[in-house]
């Protein structure tokens, strides 16, 4: 490369720029799945159903409506849904970061590795598997048909992410410091409390969005425990599909929704979600 | 350090303390410890019990051994789905895998605008799966969906997509290489980033060309990474349920029946839940059985 450049620096030149145009264009064949795919769906949410369902295909509406919207929250209850999955999501994930950042760091101060890798392995079972057990026992209990039990079936997804999170963030915490505080008199809950803690904040804010992104996708637990007035956003925009096979643009609509909050906590969070789920990936193995 | 000492002497011997502080620390953990046990540890055990009994949903149960197993092994409906489940992890691996491996490699560049295409890029991996299986299925549509009318436009026939036995399968696994391409891409950025320089320039001065210089440094370097993404590219890809359910469940006829829509089907379509936890354990052994196996070339790629 570098004698041919000698030889002639404007060839060299236009074969750079070949290659930075080329480069440039995979880029771009890369991430037009994500961006055509987000556009569609926010074309098909504005639009009429006359225009959805027209070929060949309306791109951009000359009239974009915001019906569609309007019969989202018109017809489905959708505020009781939304509520509820709020409810399920924060729940789920507050309970977890209450158990898992104190076990997190225990686990990574004892050096538990057997118990680390129980958390793995139950990162890794199928969720439907945890179903049927608990399934089982909720309705020998008679708790079908409130919140708790979604709640707590979503336990199963957001205690393993926080703690797995928080090993890794606390492993990773310089030990000179707690060791001064223990020798200074605190208590190790004192040391946990006031010294790791604070120092592990961006461990925590990660291990809370990733937590909080994953309840909120998740689909199945509520699909199977949830009675008519109990389900999450998912499981109500999936019941609108086999209700109204063919509406289009409310359906989309109802899809957008309940995708925005996490699509937005994304493009807001993106550093902390890259941080945790690589680190959480590469410790993973 | 004088300090230090002097508490040293005050305490009890150090391995013993030691002991002492690891039990303490044991309380962290121990709601963390009660709550696994109830939601995740007890569902594993219950499983096992659920499996041996011919058990019915809000029918009768009766202690039946192992002949849910044996059932099990010689029904072809499970036997498919287990086929059409390797298929389908196949094609989900590989495409993934490929894809991701290349786009971390244009992520690890500079250029303009490199954190908004990256966070694009991202996207369909933290979008909730159910919302976008739907917008998926409305462009599947054989007649009115802008998937074909694309077709149409490179001059390709219109393909039946998720409506037709044939394509069903490869269909899914498009919207899995759509999700999930993204965290393959993650994992194996964040190995590109920890790669030492030194080996690059060694490799310029004796002259080596960039394909050279991917052969035999990046590769190589970056094999324990690639594994890591094999692993939990391969475990997600045997658990894919959300779309195929919402898109398709199982259908048409059972052409996309995975060993997953199997189980749901078993247990809350046909409230058999004797058997569906059969399933589940079986599908348990596979997944750590695999799990194991990655582990294990993961320790292999490392020492040598």
């Amino acid at each position: 490369m570098s004698v041919e450049a000698k030889r002639s620096p404007a060839a060299y030149r236009l074969r750079r720029l070949i290659g930075n145009i080329g480069f440039g264009f995979s880029v771009l064949v890369l991430i037009s799945p994500a961006i055509l795919f987000f556009l569609w769906m926010l074309s098909l949410s504005f639009k009429n159903e006359l225009d959805n369902t027209d070929w060949p295909p309306v791109f951009i509406p000359e009239s974009p409506t915001l019906d569609n919207y309007r019969e989202v929250f018109a017809r489905n209850d959708f505020l009781r849904f939304a509520w509820n999955s709020i409810v399920v999501s924060f729940g789920a994930t507050g309970i977890a970061l209450l158990i898992g950042v104190p076990a997190g760091y225990g686990i990574a101060k004892m050096h538990a590795m057997r118990a680390a890798a129980l958390i793995l392995i139950a990162r890794i079972t199928p969720g439907l598997s945890y179903l049927i057990p608990l399934f089982l026992l909720f309705q020998w209990l008679g708790m079908t048909g409130s919140l708790t039990p979604i709640v707590i079936t979503h336990l199963v997804i957001t205690v393993p992410i926080v703690v797995w999170v928080m090993i890794s963030f606390f492993e990773g915490l310089p030990p000179e410091l707690e060791e001064a505080a223990l020798v200074d008199g605190a208590t190790i809950w004192q040391a946990f409390r006031y010294v790791a803690m604070p120092l592990a904040r961006p461990g925590i804010t990660v291990a809370t969005i990733l937590s909080f992104i994953f309840s909120w996708n998740n689909f199945i637990f509520a699909m199977v425990l949830a009675g008519r007035e109990t389900r999450t956003l998912p499981v109500a925009v999936n019941n609108m599909l086999t209700f109204e096979q063919i509406a289009w643009g409310p359906l989309s609509a109802a899809a957008l929704l309940v995708t925005a909050p996490v699509l937005i906590l994304t493009l807001v969070a993106q550093k902390q979600i890259v941080a945790g789920l690589t680190a959480g990936g590469v410790k993973g193995a | 350090m004088q300090q230090a000492d002097t508490i040293a002497a005050a305490a009890p011997p150090r391995a013993a303390r030691a002991r002492n502080y690891a039990r303490r620390y044991g309380w962290f953990i121990v709601p963390a410890a009660v709550v696994v046990l109830a939601v995740i540890i007890f569902p594993w055990i219950f499983t096992l019990y659920v499996s041996a009994h011919d058990w019915h949903l809000g029918g009768e149960r009766r202690w039946v051994g192992l002949d849910n197993y044996i059932k099990l092994f010689s029904d072809s409906r499970f036997g498919w789905a287990m086929l059409r489940t390797l298929f389908y992890t196949l094609l989900a691996v590989i495409f993934p895998m490929v894809l991701g491996l290349a786009a971390a490699l244009a992520f690890n560049r500079k250029f303009p605008l490199r954190g908004l295409a990256r966070t694009i890029f991202i996207l369909p991996m933290m979008a909730t799966p159910v919302a976008v299986a739907l917008v998926w299925t409305m462009t599947f549509h054989p007649q009115l969906g802008v998937l074909n009318w694309l077709l149409a436009q490179v001059g390709l026939p219109p393909s039946m997509w998720v409506y037709s036995t044939n394509t069903v399968i490869p269909t899914l696994v498009l919207i899995e290489v759509w999700h999930w391409t993204p965290l393959v891409m993650l994992l194996i950025l964040g190995g590109l980033a920890s790669l030492p320089i030194d080996p690059y320039e060694a490799a310029k001065i004796d002259g080596a060309n960039g394909w050279q210089a991917f052969r035999h440094i990046t590769l190589p370097l970056l094999m324990p990474f690639i594994v890591v993404a094999l692993i939990i590219r391969c475990i997600d890809a045997l658990k894919a349920f959300d779309t195929i359910y919402v898109i398709t469940q199982g259908g048409p006829g059972s052409a996309s029946e995975t060993i997953n829509i199997f189980l749901y089907l078993q247990a809350f379509a046909f409230y058999n839940v004797g058997y569906a936890s059969a399933v589940v354990v079986v599908f348990f052994v596979i997944i750590m059985a695999l799990a194991a196996l990655l582990l294990w070339t993961r320790q292999r790629v490392k020492m040598t």
